[in-house]
C-alpha cells in the first residue's frame, strides 16, 4: 500500500500539542493574568520596548515563531480531523482551509519577525 | 428460585433478505431471572417465541467472540451483558454497526477476515530453529510488550465502535492494527517489515483519528488506540529517517 504523507502534518500537530501543553497555560497566565494585574512581574514587562527587544534577538524570534506556527499547525490538524469525524467530507477544501491557514500564518509570522531589525 | 418471574421487552432488529426490503424492529416479551444474559434472552426467543430469529453464538463465556451485537446502541458481547441492567425499560438489540447484515443479527465478517489475513497474524520466526535447538525463549519483560494485545478474540466490537471504519471501510481498523502490533512487538518475530507497509499507509495507522472508543468497548481489555498511537510515532520516525537509513527509501 502507498505510504501516507500524514506524518508531516501529524509531526507538526504533535510538536504543537507538546508545546501547547508545556507552555500554553503558563503563557496565558503570564500574558493574560499576571502582567495585567501586576502580579509577580513589573507592570512594564510587556511594554512595546520590552517586546521589541525580545523579538530582536534570534532566540526571541525562534520562540515567537515556534509558539505561533506550531500552535497554528496543531489547531489546523485538530479542526481538520474534527470536521472529518463530524462527517464533513469536502476533503480537499477542508485541507486547503486548515493547513493553508496554518501555512499562511507561519509565513506571515516568519516574515514579520525577520523584518524586525536589531 | 424464590425469584418472582419478571418480564422484559426485547426489541430485535430483523432482516430477512427474502421478505424485508430493509431491517425492521420486532418486539418480544421475555421472562427472565437476574442471572440471565442478553444472549440467553435471545435463546429464549428462539426456543419458545420465534424460531426464525437468527444470531451467532458459541461459547457463552466471552472467549469465542461470536455474539457481538449493538445493545441499546452500544457494541457489546451479548453473553457478557445482563438483561437485569435493562429492566424495567427494556432493550434493543441490533446487528453490529458498520458491517453488512446477512440476516437478522448476523453480519458479514468477510472484510474483517480479509484484513486480518493481510497482516499475517502469526509469528514469522526471526531465525529458523530446529527441534534440537529448543524453544524460542522470552523474558517476562519481552512478553509484556505484546501480551495485552494478544487477548483479542476477533469479536469486531471495535469495528462497530470505530467512526473512521464507519466513514471509510478501507481503513484497516482497530482490531487488526492492534494484532499487527501484537506480532510486531513480539521478540520472537521477524516479520515487521512485511507488516509495516500496510501500517504506514493512509488505510493503516494514519486512518485513525484517536477517538479511542475502540478501547472502551473491547470486552477483553485490549487497547487498540494505544497500539495505533505507538505505531504512529514509529511510522513518523521512519518517514523522516528512511532517507538516511541504508535501504530505508525502498520501504
Amino acid at each position: 500500500m502507498k505510504r501516507s504523507n500524514e506524518p508531516i502534518f501529524w509531526s507538526l500537530f504533535g510538536a504543537g500539542g507538546m508545546l501547547a501543553a508545556l507552555i500554553g497555560p503558563a503563557l496565558v497566565f503570564i500574558t493574560g493574568i499576571a502582567v495585567p494585574f501586576g502580579l509577580f512581574f513589573k507592570p512594564d514587562t510587556m511594554s512595546y520596548a520590552h517586546m521589541l527587544a525580545f523579538s530582536q534577538s534570534w532566540a526571541g524570534k525562534i520562540f515567537v515563531l515556534a509558539v505561533i506556527a506550531l500552535f497554528l499547525w496543531h489547531a489546523a490538524h485538530r479542526i481538520h480531523i474534527l470536521l472529518h469525524d463530524f462527517g464533513v467530507h469536502a476533503v480537499t477544501a477542508v485541507r486547503v482551509l486548515c493547513y493553508g491557514g496554518a501555512f499562511a500564518g507561519t509565513v506571515i509570522a516568519a516574515y514579520t519577525l525577520l523584518m524586525i531589525k536589531a | 428460585m424464590a425469584d418472582t418471574e419478571k418480564i422484559i421487552e426485547i426489541q430485535v432488529l430483523r432482516y430477512r433478505p427474502e421478505q424485508d426490503k430493509e431491517p425492521v424492529l420486532q418486539s418480544y416479551k421475555v421472562p427472565f431471572t437476574d442471572d440471565m444474559s442478553v444472549l440467553q434472552g435471545l435463546q429464549y426467543i428462539k426456543d419458545y417465541l420465534d424460531e426464525t430469529v437468527s444470531f451467532r453464538w458459541s461459547c457463552r463465556m466471552a472467549i469465542c467472540g461470536s455474539c457481538g451485537m449493538m445493545i441499546d446502541g452500544k457494541p457489546k458481547l451479548s453473553c457478557k451483558t445482563f438483561l437485569r441492567e435493562y429492566y424495567p425499560q427494556g432493550l434493543r438489540v441490533e446487528a453490529l454497526a458498520h458491517m453488512p447484515i446477512e440476516r437478522d443479527l448476523i453480519v458479514s465478517v468477510e472484510d474483517f477476515v480479509t484484513k486480518l489475513e493481510s497482516i499475517k497474524p502469526y509469528i514469522i520466526p526471526k531465525e529458523p530453529r530446529t527441534l534440537e535447538q529448543g524453544e524460542y525463549l522470552q523474558t517476562p519483560q519481552q512478553r509484556d510488550m505484546y501480551e495485552q494485545f494478544s487477548s483479542c478474540i476477533n469479536c469486531m466490537l471495535c469495528y462497530a465502535a470505530c467512526p473512521q471504519y464507519g466513514l471509510n471501510p478501507k481503513f484497516t481498523g482497530p482490531g487488526v492494527l492492534a494484532l499487527l502490533h501484537r506480532y510486531n512487538a513480539d521478540s520472537r518475530d521477524g516479520g515487521q517489515a512485511e507488516r509495516l507497509g500496510l501500517g504506514y499507509a493512509d488505510e493503516g495507522f494514519w486512518g485513525c483519528t484517536a477517538v479511542g472508543y475502540c478501547s472502551e468497548v473491547c470486552p477483553k481489555g485490549v487497547d487498540p488506540a494505544n497500539a495505533i498511537n505507538q505505531n504512529k510515532m514509529n511510522s513518523a520516525i521512519n518517514y523522516f529517517t528512511r532517507f538516511v537509513t541504508p535501504g530505508g527509501a525502498d520501504k
